[in-house]
């Protein structure tokens, strides 16, 4: 029999506001503890919250985004248990009647299959703080900083059957959220973690196998694994005769495994009850509308427009299209070029490069779009040769000026004059007589591959600045007419 | 000076027959005479009165001075005072210095308003004798071996006691009407949402309201033209134009209908009760009021209602002293568990302990729905009575306690026995209108209060009847024995 695996997951996406869900308080990240949390976010006695309409903005543009119902009557609920870094002993989020309600994702999978996965709900909630164990020797600290944050907590359908899917819906979520500018989605930061609902059945069975909640995941390589660990762990216990317990477990990445939370001797009882400081939230048909209208355009969308406007292949105009910084980028670099197909391999290819081995972010690029566009340009219009403009890249990496300003500077330009190359064409055949003997007596079929050996000869006495067409048109008939002679 | 109403009071600070420094030196002085037998402070904020005085005398020098500048007050000790211990009567908050104001106390200290202190109350406001304070029971002026109700009984025993001329209350199921009907003086629990809740240490959310505690009607007004308005920090309060409260007392009653709840004159009130609330409503009759009886049907159901209700959220609200961050810790915690358990353990008193328990309870899961979720339709059904009545009706009229002021110690041992004596009280806070007691009359030397309740903001008509009483009555102007 073969095993399937189910998988459903929570998305915590922090909403890029600026101040806290229920209070006036900063939600930057990074700064000293307990500065960034005001007399509600450590609920001193007698603070109430009020919500942020920035929060409620983010969630219905979500809501919008996958095509969700919108909750027209929501409801804060308190969730009562006791931690440190709960400073209210409850956190305020939404059981009964969560904002957004059911909707769903395509998804791109191999072979260009697209699999649907339903999304239950999202839910506005707040965040807790954070309790530091290593700081104070038998103490804990306490950080309020992050108390308070808005989260929108995205809950799926259990309609995931690998690891690989997973990971392409939270990649999924990860670029709409990011599209929106609803999330900064720095995994890294906690700003979108993911709990991962994980069981395992034989395939045709209806009924669900006993899952297990892996928590607060916080890189999509980390998904990927924990995910394949937890299935062949739970399919190692079941084909032993075992039982798998549900529970709560944390993804060790160092020892890349997952291990069972210190349980809590009793289960939680939450305690769930609408929250008298805050009010329904009511929302009519013209908000929505009018998010609907501002919203902005979705990356399944741009990808098709991609592929209509720039003729890009599937693959391009899929990598291009998924976060809003990559694609603003191409779309400016394609339009400066006059060439879509050259910036996407620019794009994908020198500039990515360049990103990803400096750690940078796009929009800190030291190569702007138009920079990057300008050079294209000097490549379609023969100022310079391909090999070259990645010398002149590299130059405007580091900052020495727009491509024209470089390649004049460093006299890079394409050598395009007849004449000149027809003297270096020449130079070149004189200097070389054993290999024009070898192209002479060759079949004529095989000179074709032969003439590889004088263009290099003569783009290394040009310093790579002659045109690379003319070169090879010269040296053919030469060659050819010593050949004929 | 003592026997003077805040408003004789501004006028002698308007005609400068004393300065507001020397009122509040005078008002401090008798405080610490007199309050060591009434116990209806629990912190005298002598150096910041002093120097609100001050400031207050500066303003009217340079003509700067309103209504209310240099007027001494006292506060509940439940709202937050910037710089000021503000306890809400428990061991829990004892090392508590808040640091911010309650929007109540800005609005009295915008208003030029002098602190003269902070006033004793039941333990997170729960109880209705002023026996669960952990500073010790506040004592009725009237007779100190009466209790002065609750939970404001401090303000309520500070008022009668001429140890303040006014204070501020918080109502959440009578704390303010049944101990100003116990103590013989005037108070009003506005509209839910008139009054802001910020900084105002919450017992149950959806309950709880500030209002004034005064020897008059027309004080009563004055106050709540300071309370009463929309506050963006309180997300229930209602953002409706508050009147001037004092404009309006003069009206005429001359057709006012009344409506009389039967399910409020049953044979369990005191029978002198009875009679002083019908002679009160007779000397409303003769002031232009028609009389009627109407019907409350579920009057009955309003105390397990509320008692449900009031803990469950006091259950959640309550959860935040942890010990954690301020108030109550418990010495040498061996481990976390150990510090919930014993900071709440040792911090809350029995009272507060009961209720969390019951609320907790009745929150659990499986019980929500035959507890909770119960009790909230009974708050509508309640609540509807209310609407239905106030459509007949412009003021319900009825006795505010069943019984006047009960010795110390007296129901300290029969939680229920104690919770009834709200039953008249109680089922408007799940309504949420206003509601209102005057002094109406004495019960073996003890003072009665009469009920006024009136539509949603219908405060300035409920003052204005209460005004017009007082002008044709003098029970609010009896003083106890010194």
């Amino acid at each position: 029999m073969e095993w399937e695996a189910v998988i459903g997951l929570e998305i915590h996406a922090q909403l890029a506001t600026k101040s806290k869900i229920f209070s006036g308080a900063s939600t930057a990240f990074g700064a000293e503890p307990n500065t960034q949390a005001c007399a509600v976010d450590l609920a001193l006695p007698g603070t109430l919250p009020v919500f942020n309409a920035e929060a409620l903005r983010m969630a219905v543009m979500f809501g919008v985004a996958i095509d969700a119902e919108i909750g027209h009557r929501s409801v804060f609920d308190r969730k009562n248990y006791f931690y440190p870094d709960l400073p209210k002993g409850y956190q305020t989020s939404q059981l009964f009647h969560p904002i957004v309600g059911i909707g769903h994702v395509d998804l791109e999978l191999e072979g260009g299959i697209t699999k649907r996965v339903g999304v239950t709900r999202a839910h506005l909630e707040e965040d807790a703080g954070k309790s530091l164990h290593d700081e104070f020797p038998g103490m804990t600290g306490i950080d309020l900083n992050r108390a308070g944050t808005p989260l929108l907590e995205i809950v799926s359908e259990p309609d995931m059957r690998s690891a690989e899917e997973a990971v392409a819906y939270v990649k999924k979520i990860h670029s709409i959220v990011t599209n929106l500018g609803i999330c900064d989605g720095n995994m890294a930061e906690g700003s979108f973690r993911c709990d991962c609902n994980v069981s395992v059945r034989y395939k045709g069975e209806e009924k669900l196998g006993n899952r297990t909640e892996t928590k607060n995941i916080n890189s999509f390589r980390f998904i990927e694994k924990a995910i394949n660990g937890e299935i062949a762990r739970q399919i190692d216990i079941l084909e032993d005769g075992g039982y798998i317990t549900q529970e709560t477990r944390l993804y060790d990445a160092n020892k890349d495994e997952t291990r069972s939370m210190r349980s809590k001797e009793e289960a939680n009882d939450y305690r769930y009850f609408p929250c008298p400081d805050l009010l329904p939230i009511v929302i009519d048909e013209a908000y929505v509308d009018q998010l609907k209208q501002s919203l902005p355009e979705l990356p399944d969308a741009r990808k098709a427009r991609f592929i209509e406007e720039f003729k890009l292949s599937d693959y391009d105009a899929m990598v291009l299209s998924t976060y809003r910084d990559l694609a603003g980028y191409f779309e400016t670099a394609a339009n400066s070029a006059g060439d879509a197909k050259l910036a996407a391999n620019w794009v994908m290819g020198e500039l990515s490069k360049h990103l990803n081995q400096n750690d940078t972010a796009i929009t800190d690029s030291p190569v702007s779009a138009e920079m990057l566009g300008g050079l294209l340009q000097r490549i379609t219009d023969n100022t310079i040769t391909g090999k070259l403009a990645k010398q002149v890249f590299e130059a405007m990496w580091a900052g020495e000026g727009s491509a024209d300003e470089v390649i004049e500077a460093k006299g890079l330009k394409q050598v395009t004059d007849s004449g000149a190359i027809e003297a270096m064409v020449d130079g070149v055949i004189a200097a070389n007589q054993p290999q024009v003997d070898q192209y002479v007596n060759a079949e004529p079929d095989k000179r074709g591959k032969m003439v590889g050996f004088f263009m290099g000869k003569v783009m290394q006495a040009s310093q790579g600045k002659a045109n690379p067409g003319q070169v090879q048109g010269m040296l053919k008939k030469k060659l050819d007419a010593l050949a004929n002679s | 000076m003592f026997e003077k109403t805040l408003a004789e009071l501004a006028q002698g600070l308007e005609t400068g027959e004393y300065s507001s420094v020397e009122l509040t030196n005078s008002y401090l002085q008798r405080i610490k005479a007199e309050d060591p037998k009434i116990n209806s402070y629990i912190s005298i904020t002598e150096e910041l009165a002093l120097s609100q005085a001050e400031a207050a005398d500066k303003a009217r020098t340079n003509g700067e001075a309103g209504t209310f500048t240099g007027l001494p007050i006292a506060h509940k000790d439940i709202f937050c005072t910037q710089g000021v211990r503000t306890s809400c009567g428990s061991k829990m908050l004892d090392n508590f210095i808040s640091p911010y104001n309650a929007t109540v106390i800005e609005n009295f200290n915008q208003a030029g308003a002098v602190t003269l202190g902070k006033t004793n109350m039941d333990e997170f406001a729960m109880g209705s004798s002023n026996e669960s304070s952990y500073y010790g029971p506040s004592r009725n002026p009237w007779n100190t071996d009466c209790v002065p109700g609750g939970s404001s009984g401090g303000s309520a025993a500070a008022v009668a006691g001429r140890l303040a001329p006014a204070a501020t209350g918080t109502d959440t199921g009578g704390s303010i009407r049944q101990p100003a009907a116990l103590c013989g003086i005037t108070g009003i629990k506005p509209t839910y949402g008139r009054v802001s809740r910020y900084g105002m240490i919450a017992f149950a959310s959806s309950l709880d309201q500030g209002g004034p505690m005064t020897r008059t009607a027309e004080d009563a007004a004055m106050m709540l033209n300071v309370m009463a308005g929309f506050d963006a920090k309180d997300s229930t309060s209602l953002d409706q134009a508050v009147p001037d409260y004092t404009l309006t007392l003069n009206e005429s009653l001359k057709g006012l209908k009344i409506g009389l709840p039967k399910e409020f004159f049953s044979d369990q009130i005191d029978p002198q009760i009875a009679a002083q609330v019908q002679n009160a409503i007779k000397e409303y009759e003769a002031l232009g009021a028609t009389v009627k009886e109407i019907s409350l049907p579920n009057t009955h159901l309003a105390i397990p209602a509320y008692y449900i209700i009031a803990p469950a959220e006091a259950s959640s609200n309550l959860s935040r002293f942890d010990g954690v961050r301020y108030g109550y810790r418990c010495d040498e915690p061996v481990d976390l568990e150990d510090l919930y358990k014993r900071s709440r353990g040792e911090g809350f008193g029995e009272e507060v302990k009961r209720r969390i328990m019951v609320g907790t309870y009745a929150l659990s899961e499986g019980f929500y729905d035959a507890y909770y979720k119960k009790a909230l339709q009974i708050r509508r059904l309640i609540q509807q009575d209310y609407v239905n009545a106030l459509k007949e009706v412009d003021i319900i009229m009825g006795p505010t306690t069943p019984h006047p002021a009960f010795k110390l110690g007296e129901k300290t041992s029969d939680p229920v026995a104690m919770y009834m004596e709200d039953i008249f009280t109680i089922s408007l806070n799940l309504a949420g209108m206003p509601g209102m007691s005057v002094p109406c009359g004495f019960a073996n030397g003890l003072p009665v209060g009469l009920q006024l309740i009136g539509n949603y903001f219908a405060e300035a008509r409920l003052l204005n009847a209460a005004h017009q009483f007082q002008q044709a009555t003098d029970w609010h102007k009896q003083a106890p024995a010194q």
